[in-house]
């Protein structure tokens, strides 16, 4: 790639650690791998000889996935560590596992944690670039980058001013606290609404519009943005049951037609239909799902890419 | 130095006053204006310059872990750290290994103490309300209070079925002994890490709001009219108790409450980088209900200031904010972090002496140590101004867990006696 690397970062953490400018490079960077992962041959030799830690301590199919596709299509060797795999479950310490890791040379470590903060944890402590595929309830941040890039394609570039209304479980949701913190700072004006015992504490102080009534949020919205209901949320007095859940917060095309003609649906995945949006929905023109999907892959490999070629890294080609 | 010889404290501050304190066998044998006093020729002289001299302090609220957690904090380096702190006495929880359920463990705790520290400072231990601090079936108190045990709390796992709060009041009322309550609602504050709040909603982390610790204040009350039996209540965090302690007092109850040096100078910002060594039960609340505290403070809502010391040790901490233990250590901090309220005018020093002294001495019927003649010399010199770096060098704990560590601290115990013996 012919692209001088202006990321400044070891790690990627936190939406925050972006401006416009940096976000704006790492899509552009993207967009030349969405095109090469159009092609036939879908490797680069980019990145041969690096080595990306895959450290999944929570159930993950496609964010490892995607970071594995990501790697290996740059030429990185990719090694996976699960939970259930790791010294973790014989009690060996974060600290103990990470300082492990460490000791092997790893290049990248991408990290998955059920604890928000342990990718912020790891970055302290360890030499290496941490890339945080989600903690807890705090962040996930390639999400956010990807759902950007996916926006992006669909909206031109253009993102000031555009309404995104986020539907679902805010409080549980690191998806959504990245998606606000990253859309809000590239312009776009981010509404939410869920069910109020979903809500995160403190939400009044969000860069947000918080809404009460389902109908009235989705007015003149240029994407929804559904999020999946985990069904543990019904335990502990959160939520009645499912089929209340569906009847009340499910996204249909009768209450889809209240946004903007051509309105997007957007979802991160796994979706739960008819129970987070209907069938009909998951499988329109208006739905982003698939392309988000297919946006992962590419922004990973531009934010591997960046890590390992900020201050002027070697590249092999 | 032995009792016997007799020890001259020149040019200490007593009240605002320099002050000369002649000290005889272990008593305080005359204390008068600097130059007042007369040195007899043996004496040993120390000249505190200038530095504050207190009457040995009480924290009615500490962790020392033993029996069963020592690689925290035993009950010898927990009273060498109180000593260092300016406490002559210190009231132990009973959330031990095994708990302080039963008169063997009250005695090991004694006997520990009087092996390791046989001059001081003194260690009352507090007795499990509950046995195991299972909440379910009471402790035997009669037991407990005979092997010397100076109060019953379920500190540490609060007691949620309320009919058993009840009996523990009215049973430990019958031995003379007051229910220290840790106020916790355990289903409100479920599975939570820090204070709910925009802070906690930002970071992802679950919260537990105020609402947890003031139901249990609002209960607390209301049974100690309802049965006109006194009550204690713990390490008090947040406005919304305060205001019902207010309500209490007004109504002349037999209501008294403790806060701790952490709630007047922190919030619940000290989490965010997710702090493990700012993270504690109660949480660190918000900033207004810190204004609150202080100002509560001024106003004498609070009967006395607790450190709460609850030692961890470096690898329990130095985890994940959700995997990481309750609990910051206090006593060696705990006064030059008062100190500092004194000179921001939130209390005076002789409000300061009151709520690390007399309230827990009053409250719990401990003696108090007071700097006249005819008293155990039970002396502090606290010097205001010495600055010191809070760390594992400086600290005698064994954990030095804290959020002011690494941080330049103003104000350090430089001298302590106890008996007319120093101890530091």
């Amino acid at each position: 790639m012919e692209n001088t690397c202006i990321w400044p970062h070891k790690d990627y953490i936190d939406v925050n650690q972006l401006t416009p400018e940096l976000a704006n490079y790492l899509m552009d960077l993207a967009e030349q791998f969405r095109q090469v992962n159009n092609r036939q041959v879908k490797k680069v030799p980019t990145l041969r000889g690096r080595s990306v830690v895959l450290f999944f301590s929570e159930d993950s199919t496609r964010t490892r996935t995607s970071f594995d596709m990501a790697g290996k299509r740059l030429s990185c060797d990719t090694f996976a560590l699960g939970k259930s795999g790791s010294s973790l479950n014989k009690g060996e310490s974060l600290k103990d596992t990470a300082l492990t890791l460490q000791a092997m040379n790893p290049d990248v470590i991408v990290i998955r944690h059920s604890s928000s903060g342990a990718p912020k944890f790891l970055a302290d402590r360890l030499g290496c670039s941490i890339i945080n595929a989600g903690d807890g309830w705090h962040g996930h941040p390639t999400q956010a980058l990807l759902d950007l890039f996916t926006l992006r394609r669909r909206w031109n570039g253009e993102f000031k001013d555009k309404e995104l209304l986020i539907v679902g479980d805010i409080a549980h949701s690191r998806v959504a606290r990245s998606n606000v913190d990253l859309l809000t700072m590239m312009g776009v004006k981010v509404h939410i609404f869920g069910p109020s015992t979903l809500m995160p504490a403190g939400v009044e102080t969000w860069p947000v519009t918080v809404h009460k009534k389902f109908k009235e949020a989705l007015e003149g919205k240029d994407a929804i943005m559904c999020l999946r209901l985990q069904q543990e949320r019904m335990r502990g007095g959160l939520l009645p049951d499912l089929s209340e859940y569906s009847n009340t917060f499910c996204l249909t095309p009768e209450l889809l037609r209240l946004a903007k003609p051509g309105c997007l649906v957007m979802h991160p995945g796994p979706i739960m239909r008819g129970m987070d949006l209907s069938a009909e929905i998951a499988d329109s023109v208006e739905s982003t799902i698939l392309e988000q999907v297919n946006a992962g892959v590419a922004t990973r490999m531009a934010l591997l890419m960046a890590l390992c070629t900020r201050n002027g890294q070697e590249i092999s080609e | 130095m032995s009792e016997a010889t007799a020890l001259f404290i020149k040019n200490a501050r007593l009240q605002g006053e320099a002050t000369d304190i002649l000290v005889q066998e272990g008593i305080i044998a005359a204390v008068g204006k600097k130059g007042s006093v007369e040195c007899p020729g043996d004496a040993e002289q120390y000249d505190a310059g200038g530095a504050l001299a207190l009457p040995s302090l009480i924290d009615a609220h500490v962790h020392l872990r033993e029996p069963g957690f020592e690689w925290k904090e035993d009950i010898a380096s927990g009273l060498t750290a109180a000593s260092f702190g300016g406490f002559g006495a210190v009231m132990a929880m009973g959330n031990t290994n095994p708990v302080n359920d039963k008169a063997a463990v009250t005695c090991l705790m004694l006997d520990k103490a009087k092996a390791s520290h046989p001059h001081g400072p003194k260690l009352y231990p507090i007795g499990a309300l509950t046995v195991g601090l299972g909440g379910e079936q009471l402790a035997p108190l009669r037991e407990l209070a005979d092997a010397g045990c100076v109060a019953f709390s379920n500190d540490g796992k609060p007691v949620a079925n309320s009919e058993i709060f009840r009996r523990g009041m009215e049973y430990a009322g019958m031995w003379d002994r007051t229910v220290i309550d840790h106020c916790e609602d355990p289903f409100l504050s479920a599975k939570s890490h820090m204070n709910e709040g925009p802070v906690s909603g930002r970071m992802g982390v679950r919260g537990q709001p105020t609402t947890a610790e003031a139901l249990h204040v609002a209960r607390d009350i209301l049974l100690s009219e309802y049965l006109d039996i006194p009550v204690h209540l713990a390490h008090i965090s947040c406005r919304q108790s305060v205001e019902l302690i207010i309500w209490a007092k007004n109504r002349g109850l037999k209501v008294t409450a403790e806060t701790c040096p952490h709630f007047l100078h922190f919030d619940e910002t000290l989490l965010n980088g997710y702090n493990t060594n700012a993270k504690i039960n109660p949480p660190l609340r918000s900033a207004k209900d810190v204004a609150y505290l202080r100002k509560a403070l001024t106003d004498g809502v609070f009967d006395m200031l607790v450190t709460d010391h609850a030692p961890h040790a470096a690898h329990e901490k130095e985890t994940a904010l959700d995997e990481a233990p309750q609990g910051i250590i206090g006593l060696e901090t705990a006064l030059p972090l008062t100190w500092k309220l004194v000179e921001e005018g939130i209390i005076d020093e002789k409000k300061l002496i009151a709520l690390w002294k007399d309230g827990p001495a009053g409250i719990f019927k401990l003696p108090a140590a007071a700097i006249k003649q005819g008293n155990a010399a039970d002396i502090v010199l606290f010097d205001p101004d010495m600055e010191w770096e809070v760390g594992p060098e400086t600290l005698h704990s064994k954990s030095f867990n804290t959020p002011l560590l690494g941080q330049t601290l103003k104000g350090k115990v430089s001298r302590h006696w106890l008996g007319g013996r120093r101890i530091v």
